[in-house]
């Protein structure tokens, strides 16, 4: 399959989003296939953003392992990441401002130097973030994509800012566009663009489209990275869907009026991110016990506590798991791609009214936040609403209702407040049939232990419907990677690549964790030849939750807690290594030694020099091996000293200016 | 104008007896809510009683109308989404100092910003009654609790300024023993389209044994009987809320005529979210769509 990896490197606040965009929106619009990545930081302006936008004539599952074009904006996104394009590729920057030192790239890709000023300069005044524009320009010559459509996507983007200003932008890409085209040959792709359109969409925004189709109507929030963008995509659209948006006080409130709209009878959802879902919990477990049906979504992103806002993990799920005080009935799913969250948006308001229950979708900054290509009906309009057992009507002579009626299934037919002669109270205290409390004179033993059962039979129910897990792939191999939620597709990437390395792989995807398919993922486990589990946490959260539910343990996991999702050539090379029965090793690589290199730089330092040659190195006094990174000057390249980081601890030992250096 | 027929208050009669301590104040504000729905012609299955957590919160149970027995603390919020989810409902909450101004605090204070069109009546007995009778955020300074026991030292919380800077629409004060008069002023608030406060003195007659009903007695009366209080004017408002003493003013402390925060909401133009239709129509969702492309 023809693909390219492009990566745009720059600072919060260059504009780099709005460049990925446009670049993105051309190239699916050519009938490509997309999978960005954007790797930010918590800060609105400055920082270290990296994007990879890779692309193929056929589906793309992750951001890959590659590099073939680079667009760099700041000098920083040269000196990390001008050395990872692939022979063949080229780097592109503003020669203005930024130097390209021959010792940062390969010798076989091409340095591109955009002599921005002088491009710009008969276009008349232009802003600065254009200096992206002209870049996009070149790259879309290089990579032998379409300008025309390029042209088409600034237009739509410009439109309501006027003619003119969508003139003046394509008339600067263009000039990129011929200055490259002068100077350079394209890097060799040659596309069959069908000229497809088709969605480019984040898994935000297929939840929150998905829940909408489906009935949402109500949707209530606290602002907190990675689900705020959801919060965004209702608000916009609010109005013209005939939906509810609430901002709240703080996610207690969120989660305590979807509480109460949902039990009014609303389809109601609320999402935040792991701190949030902490202060939602006490409700969870109230809409448990009420059986109000409400979705809550936790958008996972790198804890403990405020832990990495911006960078994304899976380890939530003991969270979900043990979310409120109690035992009560709740369903708990992860969603794998972005196709997927529209219709589990749906599927989780369908469950929720259906078994009257809280209903949790586990997601997490990746898939959240990124977009990708889906095919154009991919995402259906017609979704089914089904409501559940809904009481309508209830003659007067019938008796009285009662709300939470002990049934078979453990489901009571509801009916909704302001249905005549249905008054009822639904009371978090532990209650009876009819609502009333079982515990204020008298705690009745046996009405206590019939209304548990009721509650927690509804999961029997639920988990019939729900569909089993299933092998990915071909049956019988030697290796089984065990994931969940997001990394279905970068699974699904690193065992094909595993396969054609001759290691038979297949994979076994889990998206429903509560209740759990006990029975189906055993008979696949027990089948299975060597079984690793896939997750991005410390502590193999799913394996662990496998193991208590099925009493199967796992041989070895592949686990990845550094903030950044999986990349299909790490999960390979760690597989390989299970397989050879090579240990894990934890030590600090070279690739690693250089970034904690530029931590220290930017705390200790200031930006004025940047890491060089990394050896092992010797003469400090540290307990374990370390690596020794010579830093120098970014302006005229000489050595300004030598820091030491611990090989296994990774601390940093020492920084010895040149001045103290000793030179023998 | 469409005629108000009352309902007796019968109508309201639940089958559980309350549980409460005999002569605690909270029957009275039972009967007050009672008397007030009555007198406004509200169906049970019009009214929509929400509570936390307290002896206070409790009373949902003993009403008959729709009802939640929320979480301490919660009561605002989950009436907010159920007001929103049915803005024909006639939402009433109904939970005590603890509840509302302690752990709940912030809910309330926001909740009075929006300006939904809610009813607050807080039981203010002083103290925690459910748990015992430790000290609440309304115990006044050097009183002696279970958790006091040299006196409280805090400042106690001023419900009623505290409404009046917060944006509530209106703001009201009413005593258990005066049960006519509290009906009457519940019955505004609920008749007031916006968020209302009812705070009541609503003596706890196990653990405070300092704000009795003839500490009340003794001190209380009723702003209605002052033919010079504006209860328009936000500033004289502001600074009646700090009586406190010898005399203790109840009634109307506050009235403003702001928009509700339902008249502003878009979606619900349209009548009750719960009763709208579900779903995007083919056309929209293709519009949707197409942003993505
Ligand atoms: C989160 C939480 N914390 C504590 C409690 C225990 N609790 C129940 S009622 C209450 C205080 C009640 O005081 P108030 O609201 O004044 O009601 P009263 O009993 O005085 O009417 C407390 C602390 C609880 N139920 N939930
Ligand atoms: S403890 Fe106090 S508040 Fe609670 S029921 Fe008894 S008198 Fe009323
Ligand atoms: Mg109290």
């Amino acid at each position: 399959m023809r693909e390219v990896t492009l990566g745009i490197g720059g600072a919060a606040g260059d504009g780099l989003d709005k460049t990925g965009d446009t670049f993105a929106k051309t190239a699916s619009r050519l009938g490509l296939y997309l999978y960005a990545y954007n790797s930010y930081q918590s800060i609105i302006r400055g920082g270290h953003i990296w994007l990879r936008v890779r692309m193929g004539e056929e589906k793309v599952y992750s951001h890959g392992d590659h590099l073939n074009l680079l667009i760099a904006l700041n000098q920083d996104t040269l000196e990390r990441h001008a050395r990872e394009v692939e022979p063949g590729g080229a780097v592109l920057f503003n020669s203005d401002k930024l130097t390209l030192d021959s010792s940062l790239f390969e010798s076989q890709v091409l340095p591109v130097p955009m002599p921005v000023r002088e491009l710009l300069k008969p276009l008349g005044k232009t802003l600065p973030v254009m200096q992206n524009t002209v870049s996009l320009g070149a790259a879309i010559f290089l990579l032998g994509l379409d300008f025309e459509m390029m042209a088409e996507v600034l237009a739509d983007t410009f439109q309501h800012k006027g003619q003119e200003v969508v003139n003046q932008n394509i008339q600067v890409a263009k000039a990129g566009y011929n200055y490259a085209k002068e100077k350079f040959v394209p890097l060799g792709y040659e596309w069959n663009f069908s000229r497809t359109r088709r969605p480019f969409i984040t898994g935000n925004e297929a939840m929150a489209l998905g829940a909408v189709a489906a009935g949402c109507k109500f949707y209530s929030a606290y602002p907190m990275t990675p689900a705020s963008t959801i919060l965004h995509w209702m608000v916009a659209h609010a109005d013209r869907c005939g939906i509810v948006v609430k901002q709240c006080e703080d996610e207690i409130a969120v989660a305590n009026m979807a509480v109460g709209a949902g039990l009014a009878g609303v389809r109601s959802m609320c999402a935040t991110s792991g701190g949030g879902f902490a202060l939602m919990t006490e409700a969870i477990g109230q809409a448990g016990m009420i059986e109000a049906p409400v979705v809550f979504i936790t958008v996972q992103r790198g804890g403990p506590s405020t832990g990495i806002p911006t960078k994304t993990e899976q380890a939530d799920l003991n969270q979900a798991l043990g979310a409120s005080q109690g035992d009560f009935p709740r369903i708990i799913m992860a969603p794998a791609d972005v196709t997927e969250a529209y219709y589990t948006a749906a599927e989780a308001l369908n469950l929720a009214d259906k078994y009257q229950l809280p209903v949790i979708i586990l997601s997490d900054l990746l898939l959240s936040e990124h977009p990708e290509t889906i095919e154009r009906d991919a995402l259906k309009p017609d979704l089914v609403i089904d409501r559940g057992q809904l009481v309508t009507e209830w003659p007067e002579g019938n008796g009285t209702y009662k709300r939470y009626a002990f049934t078979e299934s453990g489901v009571s037919p509801r009916a909704l407040p302001g249905t005549k002669n249905t008054v009822y109270v639904s009371p978090t205290d532990d209650h009876d049939e009819e609502g009333i409390l079982i515990s204020d004179e008298y705690t009745s033993p046996p009405v206590r232990r019939k209304v548990q059962e009721k509650r927690m039979k509804k999961l029997e129910g639920a988990l019939k419907e729900l569909p089993p897990p299933q092998i990915e792939g071909p049956e019988d191999t030697d290796v089984t990677l065990v994931g969940w939620g997001s990394c279905r597709g970068v699974i699904r990437e690193a065992a094909e690549m595993l396969r054609s390395e001759g290691i038979a792989t297949n994979q076994l995807h889990f998206k429903y964790l509560l209740p759990f398919h006990v029975k189906e993922a055993l008979e696949i486990l027990n089948g299975c030849r060597k079984t690793i589990g896939v997750e991005v946490n410390y502590t193999g959260q799913f394996a662990k939750h496998l193991r208590s539910e099925t009493g199967f343990s796992l041989d070895d996991m592949v686990l990845k807690y550094d903030g950044e999702p999986f990349e299909p050539a790490f999960i390979v090379n760690r597989v390989k290594e299970i397989v050879g029965g090579e240990p894990l090793s934890l030590e600090v690589t070279r690739e690693e030694a250089q970034e904690i290199a530029y931590h220290y730089i930017r705390t200790h330092l200031g930006n004025s020099v940047r890491p060089a040659s990394i050896e092992v190195g010797n003469g400090v006094p540290a307990e374990e091996p370390t690596w020794c990174i010579e830093l120098v000057s970014r302006k005229g390249g000489e050595k300004t000293g030598d820091l030491f980081v611990g090989q296994r601890t990774g601390s940093t030992y020492a920084w010895k200016p040149v001045s103290t250096v000793s030179r023998d | 104008m469409e005629m108000t027929i009352s309902l007796p208050i019968s109508t309201y009669e639940s089958i559980i007896d309350p549980d409460w301590c005999p002569g605690c104040g909270d029957f009275g504000v039972l009967r007050g809510v009672k008397m007030a729905a009555g007198k406004l012609g509200i169906k049970p299955e019009e009214l929509f009683t929400v509570s936390g957590i307290g002896c206070s919160s409790n009373l949902p149970g003993y009403i008959h109308a729709y009802g939640v027995h929320s979480l301490h603390g919660r009561a605002v919020a989950v009436a907010s989404g159920i007001k929103f989810a049915n803005q024909d409902m006639n939402v009433v909450i109904t939970g005590g100092d603890g509840d509302g101004y302690g752990i709940g605090l912030g809910h309330f204070v926001h909740a009075m910003r929006r300006n939904l069109d809610l009813t607050y009546i807080v039981m203010n007995n002083q103290i925690y009654g459910l748990t015992t009778g430790q000290a609440s955020p309304t115990t006044m300074k050097e009183v002696r609790t279970k958790s006091t026991p040299r006196g409280n030292v805090e400042m106690p919380l001023n419900p009623i300024a505290l409404a009046i800077v917060s944006g509530a629409t209106y703001v009201s004060r009413a005593f258990s023993g005066e049960p006519r008069h509290m009906a009457d002023v519940i019955a505004g608030g609920i008749a007031h389209k916006g968020f209302a406060l009812v705070d009541v003195f609503s003596p706890c007659v196990t653990y405070n044994k300092i704000n009795t009903y003839p500490w009340f007695k003794k001190r209380v009366y009723k702003l209605e009987d002052d033919p010079d209080y504006d209860a328009t004017d936000h500033r004289g408002a502001l600074n009646r809320a700090y009586e406190w003493g010898d005399r203790i003013p109840l009634g109307l402390f506050y009235r403003e005529e702001q928009p509700t925060y339902e008249e502003s909401e878009p979606a619900l133009k349209e009548g009750p979210l719960v009763h709208q239709k579900l779903g995007l129509e083919k056309d929209l969702f293709d519009d949707l769509m197409e942003e993505f492309v």
